[in-house]
């Protein structure tokens, strides 16, 4: 058995501004075995999807595929007139993106875009097409695979999207799948069942695929062989064994350590017990969106009684799926959303609810720095500019004091006094992070919010801004709140950590998060979610469990958020009444029924294997 | 002073890099869009030093005969009365081409200003200006230009007004809408929560960021503009005799259309060149700023 895709010597150009060809792959060259997986591994930029189109003979507008050859079952690819393309695509090689909602059309029930392909080539009946279709719904796990192809796009969750492409990507039976970056747009808890659903698959029909990803963690769940790829360039190619014990090249070994996150920060020294009030301390908080009513609630809740408190030095996480209200906690802290109620404290003094009202030292002791540093700078504006404005704003800084002040914040974030000049425009994603966190620090504040400062960035990127922020808080005593829907960031950066679900907070943490059980059966669920950098990891961690049977709810009543979700529910008692706060014996807090005994029991490991089988 | 400190933005390095921008973006036009920037500039410099250049005085007959064809003497032959037409040309040139271009910018200016005010106000102001100018838009352009005339005579600055008050509401509508955006944009969020002011955040952090879309609107405006005027002109109620605009000599010279004479087709042309050259122009500044991502 040979293999099946044999690409050597692969080389793509894309013409720059003044039409000069630039390489954005050199000289690749890789073979996937037949029935094997190959992930293609790389920061952006690396050329990781690039490479994946070529298999397909496509390159994108603006690229050329410059030289090389790509061989699927013998065939050369890149010989290929327009019409055998497209008869390849589809068929013999089928691609499965990053973003679903985009590759289905809203107006059509999935069903019918699922089978579409093999209608319009004629290779099946509708009747066949649809029976494997539905085949293929069973085999992904989809629930209610008879009907659900039935639904349109925006009645099925991102997930389960995710799965209908890669069923309307089999249902040619092609001899090579490619997954772009299947699982980057998805919550954790809803990746492991995405991949699960796709490793299966694969596994049973022998298919022969291609897995992008930038996620070390999650290609080792996927893959028997990596590439590893920089700047369009094969850094290492092997056995994903071999890649994750003993790597050879440099590159490949701080993709690793950046992985591989080790407790980054010390832990802060102040002791739990400080006497002194709290840098800031919500309470009640209750916030949202939309018209408020004549007693100021608006129509849409997002946060609900949410209690939080962070010390000087230390570093709060928040901690929460897309939507659960983690930014909007970040608006009200910093006073752009006012609340509907509750009150935002800040040494002990309350803070005016509004802008309207905080004065100007109140504004400089808390500092906001956004998720997408993209948008957070403004583009017409240099560094220096960008930098000076708090600096005079706040500290009265002008002229070559200013300037001065401006360098050291450069140093500060280890990057070099020229950039002063360039715009926003002119930095890289890292620089850009790095700028926007400086600006923060030019204020020199006693709380900084952090919104997804890493999200946006690669590992190995992500993990230089996250030392810088270590430093600096011991630098300059600078406290944080941190948030990210990324556990493991979180575990290796935080002292204390809320996590929020439907915009309550179901569970905090203080001192050492996440290190000892019991939890929320939410956060239980986050932390089991997460891959681990292992192949096996996905076929031993248990699949999520069905949540057990509750008579219907009462509507009107507050009941405990997680209730739909939750695999240990109680019925007459979850559904019924809204859960306590709950002190379990590791100091941890959480809103649920269960008692700290009763969780302990229901996640006990041998617990945990007898309900899987 | 403990450590030098030597300026980092100084004013010097924000102007070269201001040069090598601007010579960076003159490469980046496509062929059309050079032609309609060599256009938009001689009609330019046409407005400035034309009279200065113009071989008779606009008013005076130097020709024998009227209606002349192209010669050594009438470079661009002769009027109804025996006038010369490139003389009065370079003088027209700068009635259209200034008057368009000041009420385009006054109302470039007036449309931009109010919807910054609108768009960092309440809801309540933003409400009411919005509607006030939905009212004014509907109004058609002529027909206010034909009253307002009417009711006032026709003036150099009524002209002006008339021009400007009428393309104000276009200028607001897309400013106000950038505006709006704009205010979403994370770093207006972060200078929000600096504690900035409003006038702050209006002038320093969401205009620069709408100055390239709306000099693109401000050329449509002055497009607009000049059509306005060498239309009202055409009709006699736009710049009066012994003054004459481009529109004012198409019609004083209508009765040589029989013969085809210069006298009445130059000013014709003179009017498609200069609204040909500016659309060229946008069209290709906004076509280069998509392909070079945001200059
Ligand atoms: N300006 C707004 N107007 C109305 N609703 C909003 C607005 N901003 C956010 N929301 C809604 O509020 C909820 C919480 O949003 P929020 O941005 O706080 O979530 P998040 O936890 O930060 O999510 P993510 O991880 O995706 O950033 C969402 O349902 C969102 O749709
Ligand atoms: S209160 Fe009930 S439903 Fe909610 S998390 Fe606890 S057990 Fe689950
Ligand atoms: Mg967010």
């Amino acid at each position: 058995m040979g293999d099946l895709v044999q690409v050597s010597n692969l080389r793509v150009v894309a013409g720059n501004d003044a039409g000069k060809p630039v390489p954005i792959v050199k000289d690749v060259s890789f073979s996937i075995p037949r029935g094997e997986v190959l992930a293609l591994i790389g920061e952006s930029g690396s050329g990781k999807t690039t490479i994946a189109l070529t298999l397909m003979g496509y390159a994108r507008p603006g690229c050329r595929i410059a030289g090389g050859s790509v061989r699927i079952d013998g065939a050369e690819v890149l010989d290929l007139n327009r019409d055998e393309l497209t008869a390849l695509r589809g068929c013999k090689v089928a691609y499965v993106a990053q973003s679903a909602a985009a590759a289905f059309n809203p107006s059509k029930t999935i069903i019918d875009q699922v089978v579409e392909v093999v209608l319009i080539r004629g290779l099946m009946t509708r009747a066949v097409a649809e029976a494997k279709a539905i085949d293929l719904f069973r085999a992904l796990a989809l629930p209610d695979p008879e009907q659900i192809g039935g639904r349109y796009p925006h009645q099925v969750s991102g997930g389960q999207l995710q799965r209908m492409m890669a069923a309307m990507a089999l249902i040619t039976d092609p001899a090579l799948v490619i997954f772009d970056e299947p699982t980057t747009a998805l919550d954790v808890t809803t990746q492991i069942e995405v991949l699960r659903a796709f490793k299966k698959v694969v596994k049973d029909r022998g298919t022969t695929a291609v897995y992008v990803s930038h996620d070390l963690s999650v290609v080792s769940q996927m893959a028997t062989r990596i590439v590893v790829l920089r700047h369009g360039e094969v850094r290492e190619v092997g056995l994903m064994e071999q890649i994750l014990h003993a790597p050879e090249d440099a590159y490949t070994q701080a993709l690793m350590a950046a992985a591989r996150p080790a407790r980054r920060h010390a832990l802060s020294t102040v002791a739990v017990a400080n006497p002194a009030p709290p840098l800031l301390e919500i309470r009640g908080l209750t916030a949202g969106y939309g018209r408020r009513d004549s007693r100021g609630v608006p129509c849409n809740i997002v946060l609900k009684n949410i209690d939080l408190q962070i010390r000087q030095g230390r570093t709060l996480g928040v901690i929460g799926e897309s939507g659960s209200g983690k930014s909007t906690l970040a608006r009200v802290s910093a006073g752009l959303l006012p609340p509907a109620d509750g009150t935002v404290l800040f040494n002990g003094e309350p803070l005016a609810p509004g802008l309207t009202g905080r004065t100007r030292d109140q504004f400089r002791r808390i500092q906001i720095v956004f998720q997408n540093a993209d948008t957070a700078l403004n583009p017409s504006h240099s560094v220096a500019r960008i930098l000076g404005r708090p600096l005079e704003f706040y500290h009265g800084l002008r002229g070559a004091a200013r300037d001065r002040r401006i360098k050291q914040l450069l140093d500060l974030i280890r990057l070099p006094v020229n950039i002063a000049t360039r715009r926003a425009s002119e930095l890289s994603g890292g620089q850009k992070q790095r700028i926007n966190l400086a600006r923060a620090l030019a204020a020199e504040p006693d709380l900084i919010l952090c919104d997804e400062v890493t999200s946006a960035l690669d590992t190995v990127v992500g993990a230089a801004i996250l030392d810088l922020m270590g430093e600096l808080r011991r630098e300059l005593n600078v406290s944080y709140m941190f948030i990210s829907h990324d556990i493991s960031t979180v575990r290796s950066i935080c002292d204390d950590v809320v996590v929020l679900y439907a915009g309550q907070k179901v569970e905090s943490e203080n001192h050492r998060p996440f290190q000892a059980p019991p939890y929320h059966p939410y956060t239980d669920q986050l932390i089991s979610s997460v891959p681990e950098m292992r192949s096996g990891w996905l076929e031993e961690s248990g699949a999520v469990q069905t949540p057990p049977y509750v008579d219907p709810v009462n509507c009107g009543t507050d009941l405990c958020c997680f209730l739909v979700r939750c695999p240990v529910r109680i019925n007459g008692v979850c559904n019924v009444a809204m859960p306590p706060r709950v002190t379990l014996g590791n100091g941890n807090e959480i809103l649920c029924h269960h008692s700290d005994a009763d969780l302990r029991r229901l996640y006990s490991p041998s617990h945990m294997r007898t309900d899987l089988r | 002073m403990t450590q030098a400190a030597a300026p980092i933005a100084t004013d010097k390095a924000v102007a070269t890099s201001g040069l090598r921008r601007a010579g960076q973006f003159l490469m980046a036009l496509p062929l059309s869009g050079m032609i309609g920037l060599g256009i938009v500039v001689f009609w330019l410099l046409t407005a400035v030093f034309g009279p200065m250049l113009a071989p008779y005085a606009p008013g005076a007959i130097v020709a024998s005969d009227v209606f002349d064809p192209f010669s050594a003497r009438n470079l661009l032959g002769s009027d109804y009365l025996g006038r010369d037409v490139l003389s009065r040309l370079l003088h027209g040139a700068r009635y259209t081409v200034g008057l368009a271009f000041a009420a385009a910018l006054l109302a470039s200016i007036t449309g931009t200003g109010l919807a910054l005010t609108a768009a960092v106000s309440g809801r309540w102001i933003d409400e009411v200006m919005s509607r006030m100018m939905d009212a004014l838009i509907s109004i058609p352009s002529k027909i206010f230009a034909l009253v307002m005339v009417a009711a006032f005579g026709s003036s150099v600055p009524l002209l002006l007004l008339i021009a400007a008050i009428t393309y104000v509401p276009g200028a607001y509508r897309i400013a106000r809408s950038l505006a709006v955006n704009l205010n979403q944009m994370e770093y207006v969020q972060v200078a929000v929560a600096r504690g900035e002011g409003r006038v702050y955040i209006s002038c320093a952090e969401v205009l620069p960021n709408m100055i390239h879309p709306m000099l693109t609107d401000f050329g449509m405006r002055f497009v607009f503009a000049v059509l306005l005027l060498s239309g009202m002109s055409f009709l006699g109620l736009g710049v009066q005799p012994p003054d004459a605009d481009l529109g004012s000599l198409v019609r004083e010279n209508i009765s040589g259309l029989g013969e085809g004479a210069p006298a009445l087709i130059m000013p014709a042309i003179a009017i498609a060149t200069l609204t040909v050259g500016v659309n060229l122009f946008i069209d290709s500044l906004s076509r280069s700023r998509r392909t070079m991502g945001e200059v």
